[in-house]
Formats: C-alpha cells, structure tokens, sequence
C-alpha cells in the first residue's frame, strides 16, 4: 500500500478533470456558510469561471484525440472511480461551464427580481450543486458515478424549479412532477446499470465496453440497455417521455429555465450517446434495431409534433420550451442515424441548440422582468419599447429554424448531409419540414413584438446592461457559429471520432 | 405536552446518552458497525425526540435554524476539503496516504475518520433541518376558511 511515497507529485494540470466539478462543489457549501447573497454571487461566477477555463484547457489537450484519465484516491481503475476526459465529453464540459459563466451575470438583476432577498444564498448554493451535478455526469468514466451526480443535478433542479413559485405557485406542481418522472428515470438507469454489473461484474465505461463486447445475446444485458436508454431517456426528455419539461421550463425562475434548457438535457444526450456508443457497440443486433426502429421514428414524431404544439402555445415561455422538446428530436435523429457524420450533428448541436436556447430563453426573462409575465397577448409591441431584446429575440430565432448564417443552420446542415450519406432522402425532406413549423412558431412572436401596436398606456424599459450583454453575447455567438464553424465542426468530429472508438483504444 | 410528566422527565435523561451514542458510532465506525451516517441520524435524533416533546420553539433555542444550515455546509466542507487538502500534497483528490508518505495507513486513518466527520455532521444537520421544515409547516387551511 506504500504507493503514494514513490509517485511523483501531480501537476496542477494532471488535477484539471478533478478541479472542474470540486470548485463549484465547495463554492455551494461556502455559500451558506457566508451567508450573503452578494458573496454568493460572486463565488458562483468566480466557480464559473473556474470551471469554464479548466474545461477550455481540457479541451484543447484532448482535440487532437487524446485521453485524460484522473484516478480519484489513488484507486486504479476498473476498480476505483476514473474521471476520463475525452473530446466528447471536453467538449460538453464546455458548454455547460461556458453557458453557466455568461448565465451568471444575468441571474443577478433577473433573481433579485423573480426571488425574494433572503432565499438568495440558497438559490445560488444549489445552482453551484446542480452545475457541480451535470458537469459530474460528463466527466465520469464511471458508470455508477454518473447516476450519483445525475441525481445531485436532478435533486437540486427540484429545488431551484419549485423557486419560482414567488411568481406562479404552478412551479410547486410543476417541480414534483419532474420529481416524480426524474426520480422514475433515475432509477430506471440504476437498475439498467445494475443489469450491468451483474453481467460483467465492473461499472468502469471503459472496461464494461470491453466485457460487452462479446455479449451481444445475453438478455441481462439487453435488459439493462432498455432502462439505461429509458431512463436517460426521460431525463433528455425524448418525445413521448417529455411530460415533466413544459411545466418545469414554464414556471421555474428565468434564470433557472435558460440554465435547464441550454445544459440539463445536453448531459442527459452525452450519457445517452456515451452509452450507445461507447459501452454498447452499435454492431450489436437490439441495439441497431433500437435505434431504427425506436429512436428514428421518434425522433421524427417529436420534431413534428413537438413543433406542432409549439405553435399553439399562449404563453411565450411554454413555446420554448416545446421547442425543446422538438430539437432533442434532431439530437435524437443524428443518434438514430447512428454514423460519424450524424453523431456529429448530435455533437455539434448540443452545442447550437445550447446557445441559441440560452439566447431565447434571456429574452424571456427580460419580458418577465418588465412586463411581469410571458404571455404573448402581454407583448404587443415591446420591438419599440425593448429594441435591443427584441433584436436578441430574432437572432436566437433565425438559428432556431436554421437560418444560413445562424448556428442552427449548421446542424440541419450536418443532420441533413448525414441522413443523404445513407440515402434517406425523405429523411432530409422531413427535416426541412419540420423547420418550416418553427418559422411558424417563430414568426408569430416576431408578429407580436414587432407588428402589433404597443397596449395603452403600457412603458416597458429596456432591461439593465448586465442582463443585455450576456444575452448578446449568446446572439453574437449564434452568429459567430453560424459563420466559423472551424471550432465547433472540429470539436464535433472528433468527439464523435472518440465516441464511436469508445472504450477499445 | 406539559401534563406528560413521564415523557418529560424520560426524554430529559435520554438527550444525553443518545447524543454519546452518537458520538460513539461517530468514532468507532471503523472497528465496528457504523460511520458518519448512521451517527449523524442518531445525532439529529435527539433534538428531534427533544423537539416532540417541548415543542418546536425550545429545540429551535437550543439549535437554531440558521445554525442548522451552516452545520450541514460545514460537513461537506469537511470532507471536500479533506480531499483539497490531498490536492495540496500533490497526490489525487481524497488519497490518503499522502497525508503521512512515511506510513501510508496512519494517514488513511486520519482521512477517512476526518471524511466520516464531515458525513456524520452535514447527515446530522440535514435530518434537523428536514424535521424542522415539517414541523414548521402551517397547519392545512380548513374548509371553513376559504
């Protein structure tokens, strides 16, 4: 056991994968125990930042293709828990940290508005945990480990959706139902991982990819494939399993909505594409028929239907958020396709769909802050009232349908590009369809802010600076992705490079 | 409860053994059954007995809520920093053997009792705070009221 007297000292580098979830991780406890909310703040943005600059670095020591594994304790794996940091999950690392980092100076003014003064220290202590959570589930090669920090995510999603019951007590519904259905997705992938370990007897990724890999009829297996898929499932909210979303994107705090809806369900995709690909091999028979035969088809039914439901929504918030649900089904198509090409678009729309959500959702929360609710007929004519918000609006909502020039337009291009590759060309038309329903969904609110006349009487200002910088740095970004595509392309590529090499270097 | 003499008097000779009890399995939970959990559940059990029985308002003098909070964060500071502390030595996060290189099991000792503190205080903490949280609870509106 005399092992750590003869090992050189590590590196602060060597430390990075570890540093990345730790600092926000104490930055939550030290919040409460200041017990101010101006400290709070700064400390989430400091962790933010923190952990935004770790995965930047992490990412470019991995994009040529390499592996970072980090022992924790000193355990090797398979048999002690190993944080393994490939492009793949670098690259999610960096949305989340990146998302999280130009969230957090819009959360100031928009919490202090939507959350009453004294819950503010807890507020941000239980973003920093649900931050710590997702980045957790990325940087895991564990697969138990994974599960232990979806739930510190899920739990303090809980948390900080039943926060917005100060502005509608629907939250409070709203978050136990997510409660509920994320507690049955949770368990669902504990008993798939189960199923796992009673095959193989390990839990590390890596050394569970190399035990399946001869264990293509082995029902237990198989068994645990469809909870891990279901499970995760319903935490990425895929179609018919999207119930909790609306509701919890809706009535949670804006701050809240635009950190969900940019990141929450991006990590539930990562385990999903880590599982598929990675620890399963897409040779395997059930699994190949899985994904034809239930992730395609619903993936197409969510982009349609989804989007359908969208474009009748009252109120702007529940909009988006069905929105959502319709673009976790192109995530899920490029999935389905189950090619480099097509997890490449899943990839690198995690990312757009990320940002552009961010954008359009920062928005929202500017409506709500001056107009007290995100009901369209409250927004007549805010396009001259709230110039720049509304300008921020129609970025984030060009890249939504996919726009040339806008990050969205980049993944349809890929996923399109992709469902070609293997001749599926009514595939690809199906996919231009279904982004002519978010031009509708899109231009009615466009209609509403820009055409119709302002209400009697009604002053909306412009919000302040701090919430209209970060919002424009998501629409600079939309654009900036829509034009270079040199960072995200490559980055994608290679994750999915890694991915589909998965364990087995 | 003020007429349930027995109670009272009982739950007052109580508070006290339990709390060593808790200690116990706190300290002893390497050798025997136990660790941070099941002390810190013990722990929080006597404020909770004690609350019962004196009402709300006298646990709450003797641990306030506030109290309560910073205890659960104090824990996970602990054991975080336990694992910091390893950084700083310049080995993996929470191995314990570098905190004594010469005698490797003296410092996974020292770790794991330190780690087991910190579950044992934030456990203790948390299941304060939950019961206050219920207990607290306003009384359901009756049917007449709405």
């Amino acid at each position: 056991m005399a092992n750590a007297a003869v090992l050189p000292a590590l590196s602060i580098i060597d430390q990075l994968p570890l540093l990345t979830i730790v600092v926000p991780m104490v930055a939550g406890p030290l919040c409460v125990l200041f017990g101010n909310r101006h400290i709070a703040w700064l400390l989430a943005f400091l962790a933010s930042l923190a952990s935004f600059l770790f995965s930047a670095h992490m990412l470019l020591q991995v994009i040529d293709g390499d592996v970072l594994s980090y022992h924790l304790g000193g355990w090797a794996p398979p048999l002690g828990i190993e944080y393994r940091v490939d492009a793949a999950n670098a690259f999610v690392l960096l949305l989340i940290s990146g998302i999280s980092t130009v969230i957090l100076p819009y959360a100031r003014q928009s919490v202090a508005h939507e959350i009453k003064k004294v819950s503010h220290t807890l507020f941000y202590c239980c973003y920093l945990l649900c931050f710590t959570g997702l980045l957790g589930v990325v940087v895991t090669g564990d697969a138990f480990n994974v599960f232990v920090f979806l739930e510190i995510s899920s739990l303090s999603t809980y948390v900080l959706i039943a926060m917005g019951a100060e502005r509608d007590r629907r939250a409070l519904t709203s978050a136990y139902d997510y409660l509920i259905l994320g507690t049955i997705g949770a368990t669902f992938f504990v008993i798939g991982i189960g199923f796992l370990y009673i095959a193989t007897g390990t839990l590390n990724m890596t050394d569970l990819a190399v035990r399946l890999a001869d264990m293509d009829g082995n029902r237990t297996v198989q068994a645990g494939f469809a909870f891990i898929v279901v499970g995760m499932g319903l935490k990425a909210a895929i179609y018919p399993l999207h119930l909790w979303l609306p509701g919890a994107y809706t009535y949670a705090p804006s701050v809240v909505t635009v950190f969900l809806a940019a990141t929450a369900t991006k990590a539930a995709i990562y385990v999903l594409l880590r599982f598929m690909f990675s620890v399963f091999q897409p040779e395997f028979v059930f699994e190949l028929h899985t994904l034809t035969w239930i992730i395609m088809p619903l993936a197409i039914l969510a982009m349609f239907a989804a989007s359908l439901i969208a474009a009748f929504q009252t109120d702007l918030k529940r909009l988006l958020a069905y929105s959502s649900v319709a673009q976790v089904g192109y995530m899920i198509l490029g999935i389905g396709l189950a090619t480099k090409i097509s997890l490449s678009a899943t990839i690198i729309h995690l990312f757009n769909h990320g940002i552009t959500k961010a954008v359009l959702f920062m928005v929202v929360g500017a409506f709500v802050m001056r107009k007290g609710s995100s009901f369209t007929k409250n927004l007549n004519g805010l396009g001259k009232q709230m110039p720049l918000t509304c300008a921020a609006f129609v970025v984030g909502g060009l890249s939504l349908i996919g726009v040339p020039g806008t990050a969205g337009f980049i993944s349809k291009w890929l996923l399109i590009d992709a469902a070609l590759e293997v001749d599926l060309w009514w595939l690809a038309l199906l996919i231009v369809m279904s982004s002519l329903l978010a031009v509708v969904y899109v231009w009615k609110t466009v209609e509403v802010l820009y055409m119709n006349e302002p209400d009697e009487g009604t002053i909306a200002k412009e919000v302040p600076m701090s919430m209209l910088i970060p919002m424009w740095v998501m629409a600079i970004a939309c654009i900036y992705f829509g034009l270079n595509t040199d960072i995200t392309l490559t980055s994608a590529s290679v994750a999915a490079d890694s991915l589909l090499r998965g364990g087995v270097q | 409860m003020r007429h349930h003499l027995l109670l009272r008097v009982i739950t007052k000779l109580l508070v006290g053994p339990i709390i060593l009890f808790a200690l116990y399995v706190q300290f002893h939970g390497d050798y025997s059954p136990g660790g941070g959990f099941q002390a810190g559940v013990i722990f929080a059990v006597a404020f909770i007995l004690f609350g019962i029985v004196f009402g709300l308002e006298k646990v709450k003098l003797v641990f306030p809520p506030w109290l309560v909070h910073k205890f659960a964060a104090i824990g996970v500071l602990l054991y975080a920093g336990t694992g910091i502390y390893s950084l700083m030595l310049g080995s993996q996060y929470l191995n314990y053997s570098a905190f004594t290189p010469d005698h490797p099991e003296h410092g996974q000792h020292w770790g794991i009792l330190v780690v087991e503190l910190g579950v044992g205080i934030t456990v203790a903490a948390v299941m304060v705070a939950i019961y206050y949280a219920f207990a607290a609870r306003p009384p359901v509106i009756s049917d007449e009221d709405w």
